[in-house]
Parts: structure tokens; sequence; C-alpha cells
């Protein structure tokens, strides 16, 4: 057994018990915290895949950036015990259909790609040949640019409404 | 995976942390010795000579103090808290180089413990992860000032964070890598502090905010909130979130001193003597040394200088002023080098002075809104 599999086996335990206690967990910040545990297993993840860029980017965005912010509304509003409350009536049977719709996704991807050996031949041969960052750059930039472009005005966009909402009233 | 590497790793990593806790004890001397030169007093000079033991003195203290735990506290968040707020200030120099690969006993030594193809982005990561700690012993101590310390404290590091992230990004955009030993091999010739002096300032002036130093340390400002997030600790918990504060300190000096100026090469006036780094490898921890000092010093300066601002004026000067510069700073900066790429490479020295400018500018801008009328009720 090499080292990468044992690497996985114990980082896919953790992401596996992370999501389950940030399902379980009745405290909201725990819940948080959880999450915060399952956004760096995965991003070490994307290390062992051999992508140290979106590994990083990945512990920046979403557990540095959006769980903090996650956290603060969470103290800031109080609610960091859940209460017992009913759930919704029509929560529980699509969750599960939900489920079962991402399990036969998961299995016939599994499947496909168990049968196609190729595709698994080092995707991030591409990004390597001019060192990732780089190569993620000139990707972004060339192939992807329509896309990037979007998403740019998106959060644009996004921002200016967030001026445009808390500006107080000159009135 | 060669078994002698792992032991050099494992020896390195020890190291650097033993100096970093060494340089925590030996910080808080230096700030208390050069606050009291500052404001005319002595500072510490009883525990041994000119109060050398000072430090160990206080660790005694610290380590034989009762540590209570508050009512109602998260038991579990409360201890972990202090833990958490640690380790990303140790391990965040982990990819800085501080000195350059030499031969010792015919082994080639490299003086840093990873040297990562995105060591800048690894940097930033880790920075914006060190803000839970802080948060989560505000909000586990079950104290209201102490609750709204930590909220204080994650919102300015959240906001002051964007505006360093740019000024990394100017650094970056000079050397064209994240690699920190290529960054330090581009400023060879020239300090990127020359380059963008702009650029250095913001970085200055965010990690005063990301480290909570004055004049930003809202999270305790005692005057209103008692202590901030560790209110409610003491003994060698509280030992352990100063220890953190001050960790950080030393490492974001060296983070600066890597980025901007020069890292671990020599001084420009000794380039290509003696006591240049390619002719004496040994010198450049000595040199990074010397430099975090120096940088040090700048931050304990404006301690005793500046007094606190506001908390809502802090926010607007992070949101207003420090981000729009910053990306004016990296928009001049890339602008600048694809000129001195395509047309001439003298437009290189366009980027510090068109920089400058805007800097200029900006500072014109916020004295004639401090000059405003209305201001002060505001």
């Amino acid at each position: 057994m090499d080292l990468t599999l044992i690497l996985f086996i114990v980082l896919a335990i953790t992401a596996i018990a992370t999501a389950i206690g940030l399902l379980v967990s009745r405290n909201a910040v725990y819940a948080a915290l959880f999450l915060v545990l399952n956004f760096a297993t995965v991003a070490v993840f994307y290390l062992l895949l051999g992508a140290p860029f979106i590994a990083m980017a990945q512990v920046t965005v979403y557990a540095g950036a959006i769980m903090v912010l996650f956290l603060f509304v969470i103290m800031l509003l109080g609610a960091e015990k859940l209460p017992k409350g009913q759930a919704l009536p029509w929560q529980r049977p699509l969750a599960i259909v939900l489920t079962v719709v991402l399990l036969a996704e998961a299995g016939i991807l599994l499947f496909q790609r168990l049968s196609i050996t190729t595709a698994l031949s080092n995707p991030e041969a591409a990004l390597n040949t001019e060192g990732a960052v780089r190569g993620l750059g000139a990707m972004l930039f060339s192939q992807y640019l329509l896309p990037f472009e979007v998403t740019s005005v998106l959060l644009l966009v996004a921002m200016i409404g967030v001026i445009v909402l808390t500006k107080e009233n000159k009135a | 995976m060669n078994f002698a590497l792992v032991v050099e790793w494992l020896i390195k990593g020890v190291v650097l942390v033993l100096i970093l806790l060494g340089g925590f004890a030996y910080l808080t001397y230096y700030e208390r010795k050069a606050l009291a030169r500052i404001q005319v007093r002595i500072g510490p000079n009883r525990a041994g000579p000119w109060g050398l033991l000072q430090p160990i003195a206080d660790a005694i203290k610290l380590i034989f103090k009762e540590e209570p735990t508050p009512a109602r506290a998260d038991k579990l968040l409360f201890i972990l808290a202090p833990i958490v707020t640690l380790v990303p200030a140790l391990v965040i120099t982990a990819v800085v180089p501080w000195g350059p690969t030499m031969t010792v006993f015919g082994h080639k030594l490299t003086l840093y413990i990873a040297d990562i193809n995105v060591g800048v982005l690894y940097i930033m990561s880790v920075a914006s992860i060190s803000v839970y700690g802080i948060v989560l012993a505000g909000w586990s101590s079950n104290n209201k000032y102490a609750m709204m310390g930590g909220l204080r404290s994650t919102a300015q590091m959240v906001s002051y964070e964007i505006a360093l992230s740019l000024a990394f990004i100017s650094a970056i955009l000079l050397a064209g890598t994240m690699r920190m030993t290529d960054i330090v091999e581009a400023q060879k010739s020239i300090w990127f502090v020359l380059l963008q002096p702009v650029g250095t300032a913001i970085f200055l002036i965010a990690t005063l905010a990301e480290v909570n130093r004055p004049p930003f340390d809202m999270p305790e400002a005692e005057q209103e909130l008692t202590g901030g997030y560790h209110t409610e600790y003491s003994g060698m918990k509280f030992a352990l979130l100063f220890m953190a504060e001050y960790d950080k300190m030393i490492a974001i000096c060296l983070i600066g001193a890597t980025l901007f100026f020069g890292g671990f090469r020599e001084f420009w006036f000794l380039a290509n003597t003696i006591f240049s780094v390619d002719r004496m490898p040994w010198l450049g921890p000595i040199y990074i040394f010397i430099k975090i000092v120096i940088l040090l010093f700048g931050m304990i300066w404006v301690r005793a200088t500046f007094p606190r601002i506001r908390y809502d004026r802090l926010m607007a000067f992070g949101w207003k002023v420090l981000l729009p510069l910053s990306l004016a700073v990296v928009f001049i900066t890339a602008v600048g080098i694809i000129l001195a790429e395509q047309v001439n490479p003298l437009w290189m020295w366009g980027i510090p002075v068109v920089s400058l400018l805007v800097g200029v500018f900006a500072i014109a801008m916020i004295d004639r809104e401090l000059r405003r009328k209305d201001y002060a009720r505001r």
C-alpha cells in the first residue's frame, strides 16, 4: 500500500465524518466548524490531485472568507441553538428522491470511468506544462474568457447591489 | 520518500517554531523597552541585567496563574480557541525562505521548509484562516464584550484582507511568480519597495489591521470592551493568545521583508562586495533578521505614536480608501510591466511615479474629507 492511498483513506474518512457531523450537530456554530474542516479536507484532496492553486483558493475563499461570514451571521443573530421545530412536510420525500438521483449519478459516472481507463490519465498534465498557475491563468483568459468575464460582471453587479441596498436615506 | 530528508524537515520545522517562540518572548521585551524609550521611561530593568530575564519572569508568572473557565462557557471551544489562534501564526512562515541554499558538510541545505509554487497564495489562505481563533475565543467565553471583540475583529480582518491580497498581487506581478524564493531572486537588482512604494505602504497598513496592532486594535479596545476577545482568558491560555499576536507580528514582518525589502538578499550598498549573499550564504539569515527588527520597530513606533481610530472610520478607511487605492496600484503595476516589456524598459519607472501620484491624490482626498465641517459629527 503506498503512502498516497493511506492518505486518501484517512482524508476520505475525515471528509465523511465532518460532513455527518455537520448534519447531526444541533449547534449551528459547531455545524459551521465541521463544514470548515470539511472544506479543508477537500483542499487536501486537491493537493493530492496535483492542483495546489485550486487547493489554496478553496481554503482562502471557502474556509477563509465564506465560512467566516457564516459564523459572523450565526453569532450576530445569536442563532447558534437550533430549535427542535418540525421539518417542512415535503422536505423528507424530496430529500429521499434527490439522494437517490445523486447516488445513481455517482454510480453511473463511476462505472463509466472504470470502463474508460484513459479518462483518468492525468487530467492536470495540461496545466502542469508551464507551471500550474501560469497554465490556469492562460486557460482563464483564452479558452474560458467568456465565462470568466460573465462571472466578473456578476460579482460587480452583486457589489453594486449591496452598496445600493445599504445606502442610507438622505431624506 | 527519503528518510534523511524527513529528518531534515523535522529539524528545520522545530528550529523555526523555537525561533518564533523565543522571538515572541523577546519581542515583548523589545516592545516594552522601545515604548519606554519613546515615552521617556526606562522600561523593565529589574529581572536580570537590563531586565533581560523579564520575559522569563512573565512566563513563570503566567504558568502558575489560576485559569478559571467562565460559567456556561463552551468548554471545548474555550480551550481550543487559543490553539486555533496560535497554529496559523506558526505555520504561515513555512514557505518563507530565510537564507539561500548552502552547502554544509557536502550536503545541500535549503533554508526554508517548503518551496511551493503557490507560496504567496499559501500565505493568503493561512492568513484568512487565522481569524477563526479570535472569533471562537470571543464566542465561547459567553461574555458580551468578548463576543463583540471577536465580531469586530472578524469584520476588520475580512475587510483588510482584500487590500492585503491586492498588495501581495503587486509583488507577484513584479516578480512574475508566486514562489517565494523566486520573488527574492527577482529583487536582486532592485527592491520592490522602490518599484511599488504605494503597494508596500498598503501592505504595511493592512498588516497592522490584520494582526490587530494599534492603531487598529479594535478587538481589544480596553475602554470600550474591557479586554476584547481575551477578556475571560488567563494563565497559559491567555499566554497562547498573546503569543499568537506577537508571532503574527514576526511572521508578517518576515513576509513583508521577503516580498518588498529584498528578503535574505544583502542591502543595496553591499551588493557585489564580500558581504554579498552570493559570496557568504550564511549572512542571509542575519540580513533578514536585521530587516525584521527594523520593520518591528516601525510597528512599535506606530503604536507609540498614533491614537486608536474609531471603529466605523476604520471600516470606512479599509473599504473606501485602501481597497480602491490597492486596485489602482495593481492596475498601474500591470500596465507598467506591459509597457516595459513591449515599448521601453524605462517605463518600469512609470510604476512608482504614477503610484506615488495616485497615493498623494488619495491622501489629499482624505484630508479634504477630514476638513469638512460636519465630519466630526458623523
